[in-house]
């Protein structure tokens, strides 16, 4: 079982980058390094889907989180300070709640259905229907594509349509802006902005 | 970014690469990795690397505010139009196996048909909330960072 170490291997290191990056976030008060770091944790994040054979969702990650977000990120910053304010003091009460709820969903965890496992209830009741859908009915090679459009296409549908209320939304509130504020820019676009 | 001459000329080389590999991502994602979603980001995001290098006014003027507008309600109305004509032609709403002579190749056709309006939707978003965050900022001077 050579491979098994070596994903074994993988697993961990892929991990503790993980938790390192993570770390780095909440110590870091430059939010320019921030955002760069949730990107950083985005990547790592889609190697992890890899590793797991959920390539599309890898694929959605590494776009999503690692390139768009980060962009996104960066430009709300521009908008706003470089640097977090310096108060750091330890809630106790906050922090409670916080290890109560990590230790109530890690016990959770002892129930679920070992990882990979084919008995595991959520690839017994339609699954097999779907695997065997895709296959002769729809005759698409790749079965996520036959669920996300074919099987459950009213939520794509959903989705999609929250998609567009998104953008209008952003549109609405920092799209348009008025004429006189486009005017200003032109005559004030060679001054540098003070953050 | 005037003097960065490498950025420039790298990712002017990069950027119909880029714009041909969402193609093959939206177009592919029946046999590959892929889809809409993902597509339409990658495709947002060859956008978003020209507005970086070349300036918010240039990818402006490559992708006008009025298209953004007319894209984004028409993926959506692509995806529901694809239910409607299935509808239409004697199925239920969002039944591909009535679009075409076969179930096999109606389900296909549907498929392609709805991934392309999610695709051109989340194009259209992804750069309309891209150019309204961008576009409330002057030009970032490199000494700033």
């Amino acid at each position: 079982m050579e491979s098994g170490i070596v994903n074994i291997l993988v697993d961990i290191s892929l991990m503790t980058l993980l938790g390192i990056t993570a770390i780095g976030i909440v110590r870091s008060r430059n939010l320019f390094a921030t955002a760069m770091l949730s990107g950083i944790y985005s990547l790592i994040s889609a190697a992890v889907f890899v590793t797991l054979d959920a390539v599309d969702v890898a694929f959605t990650e590494a776009a999503v989180g690692a390139g768009i977000s980060t962009v996104l990120m960066l430009g709300a910053m521009t908008l706003t300070r470089r640097s977090e304010k310096h108060a750091i003091k330890l809630h106790v009460g906050p922090l409670f709640v916080t290890i109560g709820i990590g230790a109530a969903l890690i016990y959770g965890t002892v129930d679920m259905p070992p990882f990979g496992s084919t008995d595991a209830p959520g690839f017994q009741h339609i699954v097999p229907e779907y695997i065997a859908g895709s296959r002769d009915d729809i005759q698409v090679p790749n079965i996520v594509t036959s669920i996300l459009a074919s099987y459950r296409g009213f939520d794509t549908l959903g989705e999609t349509a929250v998609i567009f209320a998104a953008g209008i939304g952003v549109l609405f509130l920092l799209g348009r802006r008025r004429e006189d504020e486009e005017a200003d820019e032109s005559s004030n676009s060679s001054k540098g902005e003070d953050a | 970014m005037r003097h960065h001459l490498i950025l420039r000329v790298v990712s002017k080389l990069l950027i119909p690469f880029i714009l041909l590999y969402a193609l093959y991502v939206q177009f592919h994602g029946d046999f590959g990795p892929g889809g809409g979603f993902q597509a339409g980001v990658i495709f947002a995001a060859a956008f978003v690397l020209y507005a970086l290098i070349f300036g918010v006014q240039a990818a402006r003027r490559a992708f006008p505010d009025s298209w953004l507008a007319i894209l984004i309600p028409l993926g959506v109305l692509i995806y529901a139009g694809t239910g409607i004509a299935s509808l239409l032609l004697g199925g239920t709403f969002l039944d591909y196996d009535v679009l075409a002579s076969t179930p096999t190749g109606g389900q296909h056709l549907g498929i392609l048909v709805v991934e392309f309006g999610v695709g051109v939707t989340v194009t259209a978003v992804m750069i309309a909330i891209f150019f309204a965050y961008a576009g409330r900022t002057h030009e970032i001077q490199d000494d700033d960072w």
